[in-house]
């Protein structure tokens, strides 16, 4: 039975009036997984056994009259970078090609409390290292807008998967931009928490003080929805914030006007397709007309969160990725010594991406060059933190462009790893400073590849961001359906 | 240059890596590429900058309270007791290259 219910609350619904099953829900997703994804390459890996067991348990509650948790039946797919009770994850990597984690992460876990089946793990660059996803170790992920473009990266497979629609939801990480560049190439919506919104328990660490988990979804609602349920303290992390979590779905409805938007002008720079511009203005001019104030603000120090991210992102990692040894789990070369198992198991099991960036973090990490590169990105990291804090004194959200150009042609800048690490400029100073922000779509180029608006707001203030990000979301589509 | 092919190798020893010959020599190239980059770093002056490790420290400070418990980031309520929860053993060993059902097993480790 196809249901054609491609939004949360609809099949929510159909699923407690018993006007379809939650397993009929599941089996369409995997057929239409089937059928497009070929072309798409957006899962490495399903987990058919699992999602039918949760589903069969959502039909029986409906069966029995119980009331519904609010993510019932929704089938939501998970980046393969947060592991999974006895379902492979791979981070992308050869060299954790046969690993299955004996335990699961800690955001997959609230959402099954919460209902949702769990369809299966996405593709993604290695270590969720890359801006195109052309660093996964297993295939390329093609944009379903365009296929012969990038889906982004390094989310490509969770932004990628909620554009074809093979996934209702999914989950994404992103240390530098990695859930809202792709979610502005695919044309959807994709949210990255504060620092310590989200539990990172059962995340592959790649850079620990900027790595985030978030949700994709067509509408900022769902991710609202989303957000709610994956939010809050964890006693397995540490870093997870005992901060209230807000009902983001209740706080959307509350009225925009009188907020203070801010633009500044950094994010308008050299660079910046004029298409982007255009669209990303008119936005910003639709905000003005929901009755916020827009005011020029400056963050004077975003031409160098480029070069303090990469420093400070690949020193984290050149130490996270120290465990992947071939000792304990994953790919093990053949050799005859310790220190030559060693070598030999992490020169096959890593991409050349990863092992550029194991090289750079080593490097200003070593003797000699900590204070010149390493202390240095942590002092400018403080100075583009400080722009924020002092921006969030005068406005209460900022819009800019999510990326200064439209998805990139699959192959163009793979050689060129310096103009790979500049598409992610508008969405680094984010992590640094830890400051959620999120990406809306706001149009589309004459090429019809989709267009991203990005907002930021102050920490923990993931409600006035989603509220600004749907008011805008739901006047566009006033404007486009009359 | 500012990274030279000895710099590439005594890296790429501490960071347990052998690298080919074309790896090395590209490794050469870019890291060189993005250092450039980064050199741009230096033109602000930092010297009364505090470095930020990470974002905790800056908000959600209860200044009342004193150490750990004065930010919204406690210690984890299982490393304050001490008492770490283990893995099961069979499912510590399961995804092993090598063991033995007890240990993990790994080739000799005196070189001569």
């Amino acid at each position: 039975m196809m249901t054609s219910l491609h939004s949360i609350d609809s099949l929510r619904n159909a699923i407690r009036e018993e006007r379809t099953t939650a397993i009929a829900v599941a089996s369409e997703y995997y057929q239409r997984i089937q059928n497009y994804d070929g072309e798409v390459g957006a899962f490495l890996t399903l987990c058919e056994e699992r999602a039918m067991k949760q589903a069969g348990l959502i039909d029986q509650m409906a069966a029995e009259g119980q009331p519904l948790p609010p993510l019932a039946g929704v089938p939501i797919a998970i980046k393969d970078v947060m592991v999974t009770a006895g379902v492979r994850t791979t981070a992308g990597s050869r060299i954790l090609d046969n690993f299955i984690p004996p335990y699961d992460c800690s955001a997959v876990t609230r959402l099954e409390a919460a209902g949702a089946v769990i369809l299966g793990k996405l593709n993604c660059d290695e270590f969720a290292m890359g801006s195109s996803n052309e660093n996964s170790a297993y295939r390329p992920v093609h944009n379903p807008r365009d296929k012969t473009r990038v889906p982004g990266g390094s989310s490509g497979g969770s932004a990628a998967a909620v554009a074809a629609g093979m996934a209702i939801a999914t989950l994404g990480s992103d240390t530098g931009g990695s859930i809202r560049q792709p979610a502005s190439f695919c044309g959807v919506v994709g949210l990255k928490p504060t620092y310590g919104r989200v539990s990172r328990y059962g995340l592959i660490a790649f850079a620990s003080s900027l790595d985030h988990i978030g949700p994709f979804a067509n509408t900022v609602e769902e991710v609202a929805l989303l957000l709610r349920t994956i939010a809050g303290r964890d006693p397995m992390d540490s870093t997870s914030a005992d901060v209230a979590v807000p009902d983001y779905v209740a706080e959307l409805v509350k009225p925009v006007k009188g907020l203070r938007v801010g633009v500044a002008k950094e994010y308008f720079a050299e660079g910046l397709s004029p298409e982007v511009r255009t669209a990303v203005e008119a936005a910003i001019q639709e905000l003005a007309k929901l009755g916020c104030e827009i005011i020029p603000v400056s963050l004077p120090h975003t031409e160098y969160a480029i070069s303090t991210y990469y420093i400070i992102a690949t020193g984290e990692a050149s130490s996270n990725l120290a465990r992947y040894d071939g000792a304990r789990y994953g790919f093990r070369a053949k050799s005859s010594t310790l220190s030559e198992m060693y070598r030999k198991t992490r020169d096959a099991g890593f991409g050349a991406e990863v092992k550029r960036r194991i090289m750079l973090g080593t490097y200003a990490l070593s003797a000699g060059y900590y204070d010149a590169y390493y202390l240095k990105a942590q002092k400018v990291r403080t100075l583009i933190a400080r722009d924020f804090k002092e921006a969030f004194r005068w406005v209460d959200v900022i819009a800019s462009p999510t990326c200064p150009t439209t998805a990139f042609r699959l192959g163009e800048k793979s050689n060129d790893p310096m103009a790979m690490y500049l598409a992610d400029i508008y969405t680094v100073t984010a992590n640094l400073a830890g400051v959620p922000g999120i990406s809306v779509p706001c149009g589309e180029s004459s090429e019809k590849l989709p267009i991203g608006l990005q907002l930021f707001a102050r920490h923990f203030d993931e409600a006035t961001l989603l509220r600004v990000a749907h008011a805008y979301q739901q006047a566009k589509s006033r404007l486009q359906h009359g | 240059m500012r990274v030279t092919d000895k710099d590439v190798a005594y890296v790429a020893d501490l960071a347990n890596l052998e690298l080919s010959e074309e790896e090395r020599s590209a490794m050469l190239r870019d890291l060189n590429s993005i250092l450039g980059h980064v050199d741009r770093l230096s033109e602000l002056k930092t010297e009364d900058v505090a470095p930020m490790a990470q974002v905790s420290g800056t908000f959600t400070v209860d200044p009342a309270l004193s150490e750990s418990e004065r930010y919204g980031y406690p210690i984890r309520d299982d490393v304050k007791e001490g008492l770490r929860k283990s893995l099961p053993h069979d499912a510590a060993v399961k995804n092993a290259p090598d063991t033995d059902g007890t240990f993990f097993q790994v080739p000799k480790v005196i070189e001569r």
